[in-house]
């Protein structure tokens, strides 16, 4: 399946690590892959962003301002994208930090209070993984098979240890049904 | 070829290089190419080569000159303004006639400008990186794969007409990434280097190294020397694509980053029934004056689509030379135009009369 993916967030939550974990499963699956990064002087405190695309032709413009999923990590960002995905797409984003109703009634929207699961799991900082999980649920992009290799290879050698408890992340909110 | 590695089109560039026998590398940093220099810096120590931070823009293209002139493989690196500063050095690389490799991930200008991905440095590469009568060859990859491919052009093109060879790519590229394979890691071809400064031994005349001429003559022959082979790298150099141009009535003209958001109208529009197509040079110096000049015969109009005001749409006039109608559309600032405005302006295209 084809993947047109924006994930928002504030700098620091993980949101371009989550872009590149989706990225390496369309590495895995031997696709095409674009993965751009918001890099201005947002990525300095502000909403940073990435788009990802996964095809199986070449990807021709690599920016996503119509996601087909989007997910969203802070209100910034909720506000910005919401009326940006396309009629019939997903919306994932972590209701713990996000207060919100949506109107939208043309997309299907997937709340997950990710950092309150991370924090009663001992998974800290790991809610970025967990909302991951569910956007898998939500969208069936890859396996969770591939989707845990992918992880695999983003978790980098000196943190190895970390690998572990991300997997229980991407379990956990694959597992979690939204109410 | 073989594995495929997941890379920025930044960091695949400074791989690229290296591979294709760049062991030489001054660069200052500068948003959005410095993940260029800090691969370079991790890379080159543990393989016996050179990295060096520069104090300035400036220092950095000169120790090019000097790294050149002694026939090695050499390059550097920047985005738009500090391009402008090398711009001296750059000059006194092409009077002195020795090859080198330059990159301009480029940005939003002028001034500081911004550091969104911009192509308003086309006029800069192609007509003026300097004072004085030269060209660069100018290739300007769309894909973070083209980057990788075109290294290897550049080092062999600056190397074969002995001219400096500029990448001309944009922050998109240089920051996205995508798949990659690299070639097998090759030395630079030793050879006919015999202009390098590399010590006579006392078996022969010292090479000079030298841009200043100053009977005018002789200055002259130089030029016209150095235009012989201009006109070669004409006749045998242009890269150019062409897409869906066989029965196409719109013709679309773009390069770099914006050829793929293009590309994408293209199809949109083709899906709607309209026969669009696009050029899209690869080479923006040597320009594909020909191929446009052909399309320019059965085509409806062209429209040319570039991050900039309008510099490449130059070009294509001078190539169409009123063939069909010319008309542009052009973000700029660093705002990257969609598919759907580029697919706009071909239905305003399709939809007039001839």
């Amino acid at each position: 399946m084809a993947v047109n993916m924006l994930i928002a967030g504030f700098g620091g939550q993980g949101v371009l690590f989550m872009g590149k974990i989706v990225a390496y499963t369309g590495m895995i699956e031997e696709k095409e892959v674009s993965w751009l990064p918001s890099y201005g002087p947002e990525m300095r405190g502000g909403t940073a962003n990435c788009s990802i695309c996964i095809d199986d032709k070449p990807i021709g413009c690599p920016i996503v301002l119509n996601p087909e999923t989007l997910i969203v990590m802070n209100r910034p960002s909720y506000d910005k994208f919401v009326n940006e995905v396309v009629p019939g797409g997903v919306m994932v984003y972590d209701s713990t930090l996000i207060d919100a109703e949506c109107s939208r009634t043309d997309i299907r929207i997937h709340p997950i209070p990710a950092t309150k699961m991370a924090n009663d799991n001992g998974l800290h900082g790991l809610g970025n993984i967990i909302v991951l999980g569910q956007v898998l649920k939500a969208t069936g992009f890859t396996s969770f098979e591939v989707l845990s290799q992918a992880l695999e290879k983003c978790v980098p050698a000196k943190k190895a240890h970390l690998l572990e408890p991300n997997l229980q992340a991407l379990r956990l909110g694959y597992e979690y049904t939204v109410e | 070829m073989g594995q495929k590695f997941l890379m920025k089109g930044n960091e695949a560039i400074a791989e690229a290089a290296i591979r294709n026998g760049c062991m030489h590398f001054f660069g200052y940093p500068i948003t959005p190419q410095t993940e260029v220099s800090a691969y370079m810096s991790k890379v080159m120590p543990k393989i016996g080569g050179t990295f060096l931070q520069a104090e300035s823009e400036i220092a950095a293209i000169n120790m090019v000159l000097g790294a050149a002139s002694c026939g090695v493989r050499a390059m550097t690196s920047s985005s738009s303004p500090g391009i402008s500063l090398k711009s001296e050095g750059v000059s006194y690389i092409a009077g002195s006639d020795v090859p080198c490799v330059i990159l301009n991930v480029m940005r939003g200008g002028p001034g500081l400008g911004g550091i969104q991905p911009s192509q308003a440095d086309y006029w800069q590469a192609t007509k003026a990186l300097g004072h004085g009568d030269f060209q660069l060859i100018v290739l300007a990859p769309a894909t973070v794969q083209e980057i990788v491919d075109l290294m290897g052009t550049a080092f062999d093109l600056a190397d074969q007409y002995r001219m400096p060879a500029l990448i001309l790519a944009d922050g998109m590229l240089g920051q996205m990434m995508e798949p990659v394979e690299f070639p097998e890691k090759k030395e630079a071809p030793a050879g006919a280097k015999d202009y390098a400064t590399t010590g006579t031994q006392g078996k022969r005349k010292p090479n000079i190294i030298n841009s200043l001429y100053l009977q005018a003559p002789v200055l002259e022959q130089t030029i016209r020397d150095r235009f012989a082979r201009y006109e070669q790298v004409k006749q045998n150099e242009v890269r150019v694509e062409e897409y869906a141009c066989d029965d196409a009535e719109i013709i679309t003209v773009a390069y770099g980053a914006t050829a793929r958001v293009v590309k994408g109208a293209v199809d949109m529009a083709r899906a709607e029934g309209i026969k669009a197509g696009l050029i899209r040079p690869i080479t923006v110096w040597p320009f594909p004056t020909e191929t446009i000049a052909k399309a320019a015969e059965k085509a409806r109009g062209m429209l040319v689509v570039e991050m900039s005001m309008g510099q490449m749409v130059e070009d294509v006039r001078l190539a169409v030379n009123g063939r069909c109608g010319v008309s542009f559309f052009g973000r700029t600032g660093g705002v990257v135009p969609s598919p759907a405005e580029v697919l706009a302006e071909i239905k305003k295209l399709a939809g007039g009369t001839n």
